[in-house]
C-alpha cells in the first residue's frame, strides 16, 4: 500500500507533501508524489518544473521515506488522474491540499478537491496551507 | 505642408470618444493575440472583418491598425517570458530576451521591448507620413503594364525570398491564384465553377482568409495538442535602470532604420530586419560576452525593428495597394469589402479615412505603451487559458463570420474545405502568405494585365510599358535566378571575407 499525494508547486502543495511524509512514516508505507497538467495551455503554473521535482525528491530523501515521483500530462483533469491512480493501484490514503474557493469560481471551474473527495475509493486527508 | 494639415485633420477625427474607444479595443485585442502563439493579427483581422460590417470604414480600419500594431507589442512578452515566440516577428527576441528573463532581468527585457517598440513605432509612423505622399504621386504616374509588373514582382518576392523552400512557396502561390480565378470572368466565361451556381461570384476573400488562417490553425492545434506546458517566468512591473537606457537607445534607432525599409519592400515583412538587427547589435556591442547570455541590445534592436516594419508595411499598402505581409493582405481585402479601391487614388478619394488611420497609429502606439509597460505580467496570464477553450471560440467566430458574409450554408462547406486545405498546407510545410497574396492580388493582376493587353490590341509588348516595368522585370529575373547567380556572386564574396 502507498500514500498518494497530489502535488502542485506552491505553499499548498508543500503542505500536502509534508502531511504525506508524516502519514507515510506513521503507516510505514512509501509515498507516491503525483503532479499533473492537462497540458493544453501554453503555460500551467500547477505543472511542476524540473527544479521543483528535484527539490521534492531531495526533501523525501532527507526525510528517509521510500518514494516515487510521477508526472502525468495526458489531457485529463488533475482529479481524474488522481482517481484513476487511486483505483488502479494499492493506495491506502490520498493527501491533497485544499483552499478557499469563491462560489463563482467553483461554478465556473469546478472543484478538483471535491471531485477527489467524493470519488476516490480510500480515505482522503485534506490539508490547508499554513 | 498640405500633408501636415491633413494629418492634423486626421488627429481631430481620431480624438472623438468613439474612435478612441475603438482604437483602445483594437490595441487590446492586438496585444492579446500577439501574446498567444499561433493566433496572429492576420487571423484576427480576418475573423473580425464580418463583425465590422456595421461600422463605418474609418472605425474598422482604426481597429485593424490597432490590432496590427498591438500584435507586434504582444509577441515580445511571450518571447521573453516563455521562450516561445508569440509572433514570427519576435523569434529573434526570444534568443536574448528569454536568457535575460532566466537571469532575473525579465523586467528590463520587457521594458526595453515596450519602450523600443514605442520609439520605433512613432519614428516609423512619422516616416510613413513623409514617405507615402511622394510614393503616391509616383504611383499615379504608373500605367497598367507597370502595375502588372509590380504585382508580378510581389508574387515572386513573397514566394521566393521568404520561407525555406521556393517549390513550396510557388505551390502555395498557385493554389492561391487558382482560388482567385474561380468565378465568372470579365468576358462572362465560367471559370472553375464546376456548375455550382454559388461559385459564380467567386469565393469571398473573407471565407478564404478565415478558412486558411483560423480553421486551418485550429485543426492543426487540435492535431498537436498534447504538449508539455512550459513555465512562465514570474515578473514584476517592467522598468529599466540608467545603464539599460544607455545600452538600449542606439539599438532602438538602428532597429528602426532596418525595420522601416524592409517593411515597405514587397518581400519585407518583419522577420528579415529583426534578424539583421540582431546580427548588427551582436557585432557592434561593447559587451560581446553577454550575447547568448541575455544582452539587452539583442532585445532592444529586434523589437524596434519589428514595430518599424509594421509602419513600413503600410506604405506600399496605402500608396500602391500592394500587401507585403499577411495582415496587410487581409486589410486590403477589407478595403475591397467596403467598396474602397486600394491604390494611389486612395489618398485622393478617401483622404479623410487615410489620414485618420495614420493619426490613429500615433494614438494607438501611445496606448500600447501604456497598456504594455505596467501590464505585461497580466498579459502573460493569458497563456494559462486552455487552448481548447481558445480554439472553440475561434471556430465559433470563424463559422459565424463565414456565414454572415452571404448568409448561405454553402459558405460553411467552403470554410471547412479551405480549413482542411490550410491544415494540409501546415502539415506539408507550405507557407500561408503566398496563398493569401495570390487570392487577393491575383484578380487585380489579371485586371491590370488585361488592360495593358487591350491597349496594345493583344500584342505581348503591351505588357512592357516604360522603364519602370523594365526595371521591375529585371528585379524579378534576378530574384528568380538568384540560386544560380548566387553561386557566382556569393562564393567569391565569401572567399574574400575569409581571406580578408
Amino acid at each position: 500500500m502507498t500514500v498518494l499525494v497530489g502535488y502542485v508547486p506552491s505553499a499548498l502543495g508543500e503542505a500536502a507533501l509534508r502531511a504525506a511524509v508524516e502519514q507515510a512514516r506513521f503507516r510505514d508505507e512509501p509515498v507516491l508524489v503525483v503532479n499533473t497538467s492537462r497540458g493544453d495551455a501554453y503555460a500551467d503554473p500547477r505543472l511542476a518544473q524540473e527544479p521543483d521535482l528535484a527539490r521534492v525528491v531531495r526533501e523525501l530523501t532527507a526525510a528517509g521515506v521510500p518514494h516515487a515521483v510521477r508526472q502525468v500530462v495526458q489531457g485529463r483533469d488533475a482529479a481524474e488522474e488522481i482517481v484513476a491512480i487511486a483505483e488502479a493501484e494499492e493506495v491506502s490514503l490520498v493527501v491533497i491540499g485544499i483552499r478557499h474557493r469563491t462560489p463563482v469560481g467553483k461554478l465556473i471551474m469546478g472543484s478538483t478537491a471535491q471531485e477527489i473527495l467524493l470519488r476516490v475509493p480510500c480515505p482522503v486527508l485534506a490539508v490547508k496551507a499554513d | 505642408m498640405d500633408n501636415l494639415g491633413n494629418l492634423l485633420d486626421g488627429f481631430a477625427n481620431v480624438v472623438t470618444p468613439m474612435n478612441l474607444l475603438i482604437a483602445l479595443l483594437g490595441v487590446t485585442i492586438g496585444t492579446a493575440v500577439g501574446v498567444l502563439p499561433g493566433i496572429g493579427p492576420a487571423m484576427t483581422v480576418a475573423l473580425l472583418l464580418p463583425v465590422t460590417y456595421g461600422m463605418e470604414p474609418t472605425q474598422a480600419f482604426i481597429m485593424f491598425a490597432g490590432i496590427f500594431y498591438g500584435g507586434m507589442y504582444g509577441g515580445s512578452t511571450t518571447s521573453i517570458l516563455l521562450n516561445t515566440p508569440g509572433e514570427s516577428s519576435s523569434v529573434v527576441t526570444a534568443i536574448e530576451g528569454n536568457k535575460m528573463a532566466k537571469a532575473g532581468r525579465a523586467a528590463q527585457a520587457l521594458a526595453t521591448a515596450a519602450i523600443g517598440s514605442f520609439v520605433a513605432g512613432t519614428i516609423a509612423t512619422l516616416l510613413l507620413v513623409v514617405v507615402t505622399p511622394p510614393v503616391v504621386s509616383f504611383a499615379i504616374s504608373l500605367g497598367a503594364p507597370d502595375y502588372f509588373a509590380l504585382m508580378l514582382l510581389s508574387f515572386v518576392a513573397v514566394t521566393a525570398v521568404l520561407g525555406a523552400s521556393r517549390v513550396r512557396g510557388f505551390a502555395s502561390l498557385l493554389i492561391g491564384l487558382v482560388i482567385g480565378v474561380i468565378g465568372v470572368d470579365q468576358t462572362g466565361q465560367q471559370r472553375l465553377t464546376l456548375g455550382i451556381p454559388q461559385l459564380a461570384d467567386g469565393i469571398d476573400v473573407v471565407v478564404v482568409a478565415v478558412g486558411i488562417f483560423a480553421v486551418g490553425e485550429a485543426l492543426w492545434i487540435a492535431a498537436h495538442l498534447r504538449r508539455r506546458a512550459a513555465e512562465v517566468i514570474p515578473v514584476g512591473r517592467p522598468w529599466m535602470g540608467k545603464q539599460d537606457w544607455k545600452r538600449s537607445w542606439k539599438p532602438w534607432l538602428r532597429g528602426t532604420a532596418y525595420g522601416f525599409p524592409f517593411g515597405a519592400l514587397p518581400a519585407g515583412g518583419a522577420e528579415i530586419p529583426t534578424f539583421l538587427s540582431y546580427a548588427t547589435e551582436k557585432k557592434l556591442t561593447r559587451h560581446p560576452e553577454e550575447f547568448g547570455r541575455g544582452a539587452i541590445e539583442g532585445v532592444a534592436g529586434p523589437e524596434a525593428a519589428n514595430n518599424a516594419s509594421a509602419a513600413g508595411t503600410l506604405v506600399p499598402m496605402l500608396a500602391i495597394g500592394l500587401p507585403t505581409n499577411a495582415t496587410a493582405a487581409v486589410m486590403l481585402a477589407a478595403f475591397q469589402q467596403y467598396g474602397i479601391q486600394p491604390g494611389p487614388l486612395l489618398f485622393e478619394r478617401e483622404s479623410a479615412l487615410v489620414w485618420t488611420l495614420i493619426a490613429s497609429l500615433f494614438v494607438g502606439n501611445l496606448m500600447l505603451l501604456v497598456l504594455n509597460l505596467p501590464l505585461a505580467p497580466a498579459w502573460a496570464r493569458l497563456l494559462r487559458v486552455p487552448r481548447p477553450y481558445l480554439y472553440a471560440g475561434i471556430l465559433f467566430f470563424a463559422s459565424m463570420g463565414a456565414y454572415a458574409v452571404n448568409a448561405q450554408p454553402f459558405d460553411l462547406f467552403l470554410l471547412l474545405t479551405l480549413g482542411l486545405l490550410g491544415f494540409g498546407m501546415r502539415r506539408f510545410g507550405l507557407p500561408i502568405l503566398p496563398l493569401i497574396v495570390g487570392v487577393i492580388l491575383g484578380p487585380r493582376a489579371e485586371l491590370q494585365g488585361r488592360r495593358a493587353l487591350q491597349l496594345s490590341g493583344g500584342e505581348l509588348h503591351g505588357l512592357i510599358g516604360g522603364w519602370v516595368s523594365w526595371l521591375i522585370y529585371a528585379v524579378v529575373l534576378v530574384v528568380l535566378l538568384w540560386p544560380l547567380l548566387g553561386r557566382f556572386v556569393s562564393r567569391p564574396l565569401r572567399e574574400r571575407l575569409v581571406t580578408g
